[in-house]
């Protein structure tokens, strides 16, 4: 492949995942003001288009139009520099990300994900253990209490739960023998006995899956551990000081984020695009982005869930979990599978 | 012969010794944190375009993404402020930057010519995690295990530190 065609082809696929994945970020905030709503028996948004679908369009023109504040006691470079870091941070993990199979169009055959990397995994870990600075960076550079008590309780945060979270991915190498994002989806193809599928969920998996959906949880500042934007306490934490569109780009980062956390347990957990593929052979090709994305919807779906369900924890509750639940947890797990493979 | 990633290599060494640079002139703590970040980053780079991939993406991830997340942190919560700016003392221009530089150039020299290693080319580092791990636990056992040892007796010293007396009698 020349390097001509090679860049265009990046090109369309960096042009085709961004937009998806923006699109998916905005209609998951829509998913989430929906699903909350009937949980807690509202009907959610409903005025602007059917079923209030167009609610996202009317929220990201409100966010454009807004007038971008500067405070005046901020430390101006840092200031806007964070909003910029947390959401290209959150971007840019989704390059590694494999949806399915390698296609072939007009003779040209190419995976379908941005770029093929064989140690795929770590560049998510990297990228998205990059992505705290963005919110530290707010919280201090705001120069006001509410912020840096959430910047630092961030940071904090997904520095301690960082570690059960990668602990916990080491079963599913050490099983797949592989960091490539592909190799460890293809490890995890076949059935047992015909119908159960070889995912690693139920491969010996479970408690892996449970601590990473745990830590993950953390990491995304999500209830029941979103402390860094706890509203009752700190009014809405780090990103007190924010308006507009840099409000809306911690805002994006944070559920661009919550996909690759749901797209990183899909292809790790849950067999990725693996899934029952039948039918003419232009169905046999979409299926399994179908079932890809199925999977990630399932996740976001119980990301929802969970905010309707759980209240949050204390912070020295959330300390004490990671480090004395989690993370032993983690290291048991990682044992067990290194002596079960080993054997 | 001027390949794509020799330039790459170039530019960020000298995005490296920018921040490093930068690091030191910068007053306000946080801005000399972040220029460590930046130092960190395109070490990884180095690394990866060297080809050592893994390297470079534990760089990332335990460098820039954990040891200075807590650097900035301390930062934070210190509520540290700017240096004032001294004349800087005499000594140190007289004899200080001179040695330094000399005893970097000696550095240089002596690595280079003289340890056997030599310089490595573009890609050449064993790169995958398979060769990297095969290294570490077959070739650099004892080094491995000893090291880990080392960080082991680090770690509890930092505990014996940090735990409160109070806490030690009960």
């Amino acid at each position: 492949m020349g390097i001509a065609l090679f860049i265009f082809i990046s090109l369309i696929k960096i042009v085709i995942g961004l937009a998806v994945l923006l699109t998916g970020v905005a209609y998951s905030v829509w998913l989430e003001r929906k699903v909350v709503g009937h949980i807690q028996n509202r009907w959610g948004p409903t005025r602007v288009g059917p079923f209030g679908l167009l609610q996202p369009l009317a929220d990201g023109a409100k966010l454009l139009f807004k007038e971008d504040l500067l405070p005046p006691q901020v430390y101006k470079p840092l200031y806007i520099a964070a909003p910029m870091i947390a959401i290209v941070c959150a971007v840019t993990s989704i390059s590694v990300i494999p949806v399915g199979n390698s296609v072939t169009v007009f003779g040209v055959t190419t995976p379908l994900e941005i770029t093929d990397v064989n140690i795929g995994l770590l560049i998510i870990l990297g990228i998205t253990s990059l992505g705290v600075y963005g919110v530290a960076l707010s919280g201090w550079s705001s120069n006001s209490k509410y912020s840096l008590l959430g910047g630092l309780r961030a940071s904090a945060q997904m520095v301690s739960y960082e570690i059960a979270l990668g602990l916990s991915l080491v079963g599913v190498l050490i099983m797949a023998g592989s960091f490539s994002l592909r190799d460890i989806v293809d490890a995890q193809a076949g059935h047992f006995w015909g119908f159960i599928p070889r995912w690693n969920i139920f491969t010996g998996q479970l408690i892996g899956f449970f601590i990473y959906l745990t830590a993950a949880y953390a990491e995304t500042n999500r209830i029941p551990f979103d402390l860094p934007e706890a509203e009752t306490e700190l009014v809405a934490g780090y990103h007190t000081e924010y308006s507009a569109m840099k409000f809306a780009m911690f805002f994006m980062a944070e559920y661009a984020n919550m996909i690759t956390v749901s797209c990183v347990a899909t292809l790790l957990f849950l067999g990725g695009w693996h899934g029952l593929v039948f039918g003419p052979p232009i169905l046999q090709a979409i299926l399994p982005v179908f079932w890809f994305l199925a999977k990630v919807f399932v996740f976001m779906l119980i990301y929802i869930w969970v905010r309707g369900t759980l209240p949050r924890f204390r912070y020295d509750q959330l300390m004490a979990f990671g480090w004395k639940v989690l993370l032993p947890a983690a290291i048991v797990n990682l044992i067990a599978t290194a002596l079960a493979v080993a054997w | 012969m001027l390949s794509v990633h020799f330039v790459l290599f170039l530019i960020f060494g000298v995005v490296c010794v920018a921040g490093a640079v930068n690091l030191l002139v910068q007053r306000h703590p946080i801005n000399s944190a972040l220029s460590l970040v930046v130092v960190m980053g395109s070490l990884a780079v180095e690394y990866l375009l060297l080809g050592a991939e893994f390297v470079a993406a534990v760089q990332v991830i335990v460098y820039a993404g954990a040891i200075m997340v807590l650097f900035v942190f301390v930062i934070m919560l210190l509520n540290a402020g700017e240096e004032e700016r001294t004349q800087g003392s005499r000594v140190a221009w007289l004899l200080g930057v001179p040695g330094m530089l000399l005893g970097s150039i000696l550095i240089a020299w002596v690595v280079l010519n003289h340890s056997g290693t030599g310089a490595v080319a573009i890609g050449a580092l064993p790169g995958p995690p398979k060769a990297l791990g095969w290294l570490l636990f077959h070739d650099f056992l004892l080094p491995f295990e000893v090291t880990s040892i080392l960080v082991l007796i680090a770690i509890m010293g930092a505990v014996v530190l940090a735990a409160r007396p109070e806490k030690r009698e009960s």
